[in-house]
């Protein structure tokens, strides 16, 4: 099966921290996989590497065999490449209704089908609705529908997490990268919000690349992980194999694999 | 309403509220910036350029068409404002409100040295004339008011369908988050351009119907405290609609004027006190009183 995301040979250095180091890694279409490590292993430059954030000193990153290691972030999403954050990224003046409106608005101009001209704006891209009706549907599917009013900057811990993943499926993503989704929500509801957001993601048919800390959540989501030490990949496997590996366990997982 | 109560308005009044026409042009381009977080403290800058555009037309092309004044000072203004976005653009916060400060100051420098355009002394505007026709002396000013008055409907109605669009929309969303607006696919950038030119283009027309309505135009209309005054109309009038702008303008010329009537000396101390009540009692402007009442009653 071919590849949907081929990195190869991907280095990046910030002064004498190297935080990539010959990274490599074909994605499959439709796959699962959890990216662990340590703080600083080198997870998130691998992710703003994908993302256009930062661009690699060496090595390059195709996208259904098209080269995208030097667009821009906005440029990738538009492919079909988004992301979320650690630490969510709302906008946090306006309602979860609103946020979704205004990514869907970026969606529909980039699609060409809304602007000053336009007397109706399209229906969305991928979904085949309008842009108040996608709203609904995904504030639904992630739970949200009865924040819908409420600000953002109000929101609980957990619903932030949900809405920074939601306003990435606007763009009804081919690949979606999640920056630790279950940081900072309790442990309670850790599973319950994996469970959620990889259902909804899934029913929507995109492949996931996930951060993850918890090797619990990580067993039992990912189908394949992928182990960053020191800016490298040090094991790429199916979950058991990889958390049982011996350098993953002194690295990464600690005592707890 | 007020094109048929023309005739009945007082000369005097027509004077004030063409001036807080020309006015409001300026703040509800400053609103727009406003919305996505920024404030320029340099719209005179365009102001004071749509105003020279006109008068350059009659002074050296020999036309005072009204609409065709405010169409210069459009596009003057517009292509400028293009030019400096790709500079302004890239900024955000203070850096942005006084980088804008000191280009409308090198505008008022400029003008100041050269004396072609009259120095420090400005020069006179031709009487005004519209579609070739010049009215007599006692409908010139109605005639101004009456183009004054359909220009700002259809420039304000073509705002309010612009906010309504994905790209006007992004204005909060820039002023929240531009990280997220980039990671979503837009350019925070060139939405921010598109509204600094938008802006420009409405301060350019609203400096062009001033200097019409004056008669007169000099460098002043690009010092700093004309932009001050634009600011303090956008503060009072607040952000929620493209009318609160115009009510704001044609508020603060019955203040200005009634408060320098009382007492010419003092007049600033008393737009001062105006302010400071708003700012305290409804930080989003005179307009909020409106939307809360809406509110209550969705």
């Amino acid at each position: 099966m071919p590849a949907i995301l081929d990195a190869r040979g991907l280095c990046k250095t910030f002064g004498a921290v190297t935080a990539a180091n010959e990274v490599s890694a074909a994605i499959e279409r439709d796959s699962v996989v959890g990216l662990i490590g340590t703080n600083g292993a080198g997870k998130t430059t691998f992710i703003n590497m994908i993302t256009g954030y930062i661009k690699p000193d060496r090595g390059s990153i195709a996208y259904e065999g098209r080269d995208i290691t030097a667009l821009p972030p906005r440029d990738i999403t538009r492919l079909g490449i988004c992301r979320s954050f650690q630490i969510p990224q709302l906008y946090r003046s306006l309602s979860v209704f609103d946020n979704m409106m205004v990514g869907l608005g970026i969606v529909l101009r980039n699609a060409g089908v809304a602007g000053f001209f336009s007397l109706r704006d399209g229906p969305v891209p991928g979904y085949g609705k309008s842009a108040p009706e996608v709203a609904e549907h995904l504030l639904e599917r992630f739970g949200l529908a009865d924040y819908r009013n409420r600000d953002a900057q109000v929101l609980p811990g957990g619903a932030r997490k949900l809405l920074d993943i939601a306003l990435t499926m606007v763009a009804k993503p081919r690949i979606l990268l999640l920056d630790e989704p279950t940081s900072g929500v309790s442990a309670e509801e850790k599973f319950g919000i994996m469970q959620m957001v990889l259902e909804a993601v899934r029913a929507e048919g995109a492949t996931v690349l996930f951060v993850e800390h918890d090797m619990e959540i990580v067993s039992r989501f990912a189908q394949r992980v992928l182990a960053f030490y020191d800016g490298r990949i040090i094991a790429d496997a199916a979950p058991q194999a990889a958390l049982g590996d011996p350098e993953v366990q002194r690295y990464v997982a600690g005592t707890r694999a | 309403m007020l094109l048929a109560a023309g005739p009945f308005i007082p000369q005097w009044a027509i004077f004030i509220i063409t001036i807080a026409f020309a006015k409001g042009l300026v703040a509800l381009g400053l609103m727009l910036l406003l919305r996505a977080g920024l404030i320029s403290f340099g719209q005179a800058l365009y102001y004071c350029l749509g105003a020279y555009a006109a008068g350059a037309l009659g002074r050296f092309m020999g036309i005072s068409d009204v609409l065709a004044q405010m169409l210069a000072g459009a596009l003057v203004a517009g292509f400028a404002a293009f030019i400096l976005g790709f500079l302004l653009a890239k900024y955000r916060g203070i850096f942005f409100g006084l980088l804008s400060l000191a280009l409308s100051m090198i505008l008022y420098g400029l003008l100041v040295k050269n004396e072609a355009l009259g120095s420090t002394d400005g020069f006179n505007i031709l009487p005004s004339t519209l579609f070739g026709v010049r009215p007599g002396p006692e409908w010139v000013r109605y005639a101004v008011l009456a183009s004054a008055a359909i220009v700002s409907l259809l420039l304000a109605l073509a705002v309010h369908r612009y906010l309504a669009t994905p790209l006007g929309r992004l204005a909060p969303a820039i002023k929240d988050n531009e990280i997220r607006v980039e990671y979503m696919g837009a350019s925070a950038r060139r939405a921010v351009h598109v509204k600094y030119v938008i802006a420009a283009v409405l301060a350019g027309v609203g400096g062009a119907l001033a200097a019409t309505t004056v008669g007169h135009i000099d460098p002043e209309m690009a010092f700093w405290t004309t932009s001050g005054e634009f600011i303090f109309i956008t503060i009072l009038a607040g952000t929620g609609s493209v009318v609160a702008p115009f009510a704001g303008a044609l508020i603060y010329g019955v203040i200005h004027t009634t408060a320098y009537d009382l007492s010419p000396n003092t007049w600033q101390m008393s737009l001062g006190l105006a302010l400071l009540l708003i700012i305290v009692f409804l930080p989003e402007g005179l307009w909020s009183m409106f939307r809360r009442r809406y509110a209550r009653h969705p």
